[in-house]
């Protein structure tokens, strides 16, 4: 296997509230690869876009990240100074965040706001970013490029403005690109447009990429690997389709068995994961997960639960998978 | 063939925008635009559609939350947009919504317990004491415990607030609950929690419901009829089995297949069938068929003349020139 274009080790964002420690994310980590696109999936709450925002360096006060690394090639993110990190943001690191509203900004056109990107990053005369533009706006799917460029964000549709988004991040033709729940806000046969374009731009640029979703749906349609968590914490990891076929954290199975499906009939059972997730604010000991766990031992209460590697290659941070995977009998 | 509990018959809203500029006349967004359908009693229609086809505003007009523009609505007969200000409020005794949003309609500085106890007040039913033991009552029949009364929404989950706000819809004990995305708010492993819940108080009270969702899946598994509306119409309504196993309207195609499915086998982002195009805007919906921007069987027809909802039997119908 190639280097990794970006490592994680040990992350922990942790917000200091009144109330205690919010560990956001405690101790998360992740390889990313070239060319391949990793998704990050859990409910609220289970500090997907902390994650993101962490890799971004845009973590604000009472946010911080306590400790970890996190290595783009060569480089320490956590060590770069605010300037180094503008630099690489939009340029070496795209983003696409959820709300395409609130990313653009409303007093500019859809033009300036692209050929600003290129400009700053790229240092193309104008005439030569705006050919650029209009070049990536085509590439976007945008209908009429050059007649567009003058619009403001408010005269495209929530689509279209996403397409823009996503015109912008990939400016610069990024190693990596970070989108974070880009489809959540779109309808659904919008929604297959742009799931459309990101899977056919992310294979066109070979860059790595990270999406950030709760929709296993998307999750299924987009990852080569998928990586799930829960309260601030990995619980499964590996290839989607041996993390879907075969999934082994009783979090990852309770989720994919509480998703409403299409086929389902209409006297199926509705499975649910009972309980609520914690918050995780000074958190005990021992798995997240173990009180709407019905596979949990007495030592989830106690001791952090390890990664265990399965026979089928996912990785599973699960005291019971433990046992399973040595061969041992597990009794709840 | 027993009668049906709400009859809807061309009903139409359309909201006058304000005008642009100084001489230009004020723009009509067209948000309902002659729309028909019946529930039965005991029933559960389900309405999709993606933003903008007309579903929440159709909600309001059923329950006169809003004033249509034209077109009656009938409960058990009684006809809703004729009856005066106070026959509305005993009305509304019979019809109730709950919001995809619980936070919102929920009073942050009231205790749960008495949001579910104020329709009561409302409408001068009981005593103090006596609403007070109701409320109690059906904080138990939406499975929370009665030790909740006292807490504040901000206390609580968004699945546990949707609770709340469903015990409050029910505490008058309607006929009809109308339910505006009432799980998308939820996470995954939550949802099926609210929607078993709906499920077993559908059966327990008789209730009839009109289920408002974008999500296909959902409103499948939970209705037995559904229609599809696009920008203001109803393009395809049937049973809802038979309209997902062959949705006969390319519009309900689309959206049906337009859905990543989790499946490790299931069709991956390039294959994902989609249709071109955005929604038009309904200020100025397309001349004929609402669809035919974006439909990938267009005949000339279809920009001319708008198709009929046609019966196609077994109470399938669909409004498409190729049927």
């Amino acid at each position: 296997m190639t280097e990794p274009v970006l490592r994680v080790r040990n992350l922990k964002t942790h917000f200091k509230l009144r109330t205690g420690t919010l560990k956001a994310v405690d101790g998360l980590s992740f390889e990313l690869h070239a060319g391949r696109v990793l998704c990050i999936v859990g409910e609220s709450g289970s500090g997907k876009s902390v994650t993101a925002q962490s890799i971004m360096r845009l973590i604000e006060p009472p946010g911080m990240i306590v400790e970890g690394e996190i290595t783009f090639g060569h480089q320490d993110l956590l060590s770069m100074t605010e300037r180094q990190m503008e630099g690489l943001r939009g340029n070496q690191i795209g983003m696409i965040f959820q709300d395409p509203m609130t990313s653009l900004n409303p007093v500019f056109t859809i033009g300036e706001q692209i050929i600003e990107t290129i400009i700053t990053h790229r240092g193309m005369k104008r005439g030569e970013a705006r050919e650029r533009a209009i070049e990536l706006m085509r590439l976007v799917g945008i209908p009429e490029p050059e007649g567009r460029l003058v619009d403001y964000p408010h005269q495209f549709s929530g689509g279209m403005r996403q397409r823009v988004l996503i015109a912008i991040a990939i400016a610069c033709e990024p190693d990596i690109l970070i989108a974070d729940e880009p489809t959540t806000a779109l309808d659904v046969t919008i929604q297959a447009q742009i799931l459309r374009l990101l899977a056919d731009i992310q294979k066109k640029l070979g860059s790595a990429m990270i999406l950030i979703t709760h929709d296993l749906g998307v999750v299924s349609a987009m990852a080569d690997d998928v990586l799930v968590m829960y309260s601030g914490r990995m619980v499964e990891y590996g290839d989607v389709k041996t993390v879907f076929r075969n999934p082994r954290h009783p979090y990852t199975m309770g989720l994919l068995n509480s998703i409403i499906r299409l086929e389902d009939s209409k006297d199926s059972e509705l499975r649910s994961i009972s309980g609520l997730p914690p918050i995780p604010i000074d958190p005990p000991p021992g798995c997240a997960f173990r009180d709407r766990c019905d596979k949990a031992i007495v030592l989830c209460g106690e001791q952090d639960p390890p990664a265990i590697p399965t026979k089928t290659g996912s990785t599973a941070v699960c005291h019971v998978v433990g046992a399973e995977e040595a061969g041992a009998e597990v009794q709840s | 063939m027993s009668k049906p509990l709400l009859s809807v018959e061309g009903l139409v809203k359309h909201f006058r925008l304000d005008p642009r500029g100084l001489f230009e006349r004020s723009p009509i967004l067209r948000a309902v635009d002659g729309i028909d359908f019946d529930v039965m009693p005991g029933e559960t229609l389900g309405l999709v559609g993606e933003s903008g086809c007309g579903k929440s505003t159709t909600a309001r007009l059923v329950l006169r939350l809003i004033e249509p523009t034209a077109g009656s609505v009938r409960l058990n007969d009684v006809d809703v947009l004729a009856c005066s200000k106070r026959e509305l409020l005993t009305l509304r005794r019979e019809m109730q919504i709950v919001f995809q949003d619980p936070l919102s309609s929920l009073n942050p500085r009231m205790s749960v317990g008495n949001s579910i106890a104020e329709p009561l007040r409302f409408h001068h039913i009981g005593d103090k004491v006596e609403r007070f033991e109701r409320a109690r009552q059906f904080l138990e029949v939406v499975g929370l415990s009665t030790n909740y009364y006292d807490r504040l929404p901000h206390e609580f989950s968004g699945g546990q607030n949707q609770r709340v706000a469903i015990a409050r819809a029910l505490i008058l004990q309607p006929k009809l609950l109308i339910l505006d995305e009432p799980v998308s708010a939820l996470d995954v492993s939550i949802r099926a929690q609210v929607l078993r819940l709906l499920i077993d108080l559908q059966s327990e009270f008789g209730l009839t419901y009109i289920f408002i969702s974008h999500d296909l899946s959902v409103v499948k598994r939970v209705c037995n009829r559904t229609a599809v509306l696009y920008l203001g119409k109803i393009v395809e309504i049937a049973e809802s089995e038979g309209l997902y196993r062959e949705p006969l309207h390319p519009y309900a195609q689309a959206l049906i297949r337009a859905i990543p499915e989790a499946n490790p086998d299931g069709p991956r982002a390039d294959s994902l069938a989609g249709i071109e195009g955005d929604v038009p805007s309904p200020v100025n919906p397309p001349k004929g068929c609402r669809f035919h921007t974006r439909c990938p069987h267009r005949m000339p027809i279809c920009s001319e003349q708008e198709p009929p909802l046609k019966d196609m039997g077994d109470g399938h119908h669909v409004a498409c020139f190729l049927h």
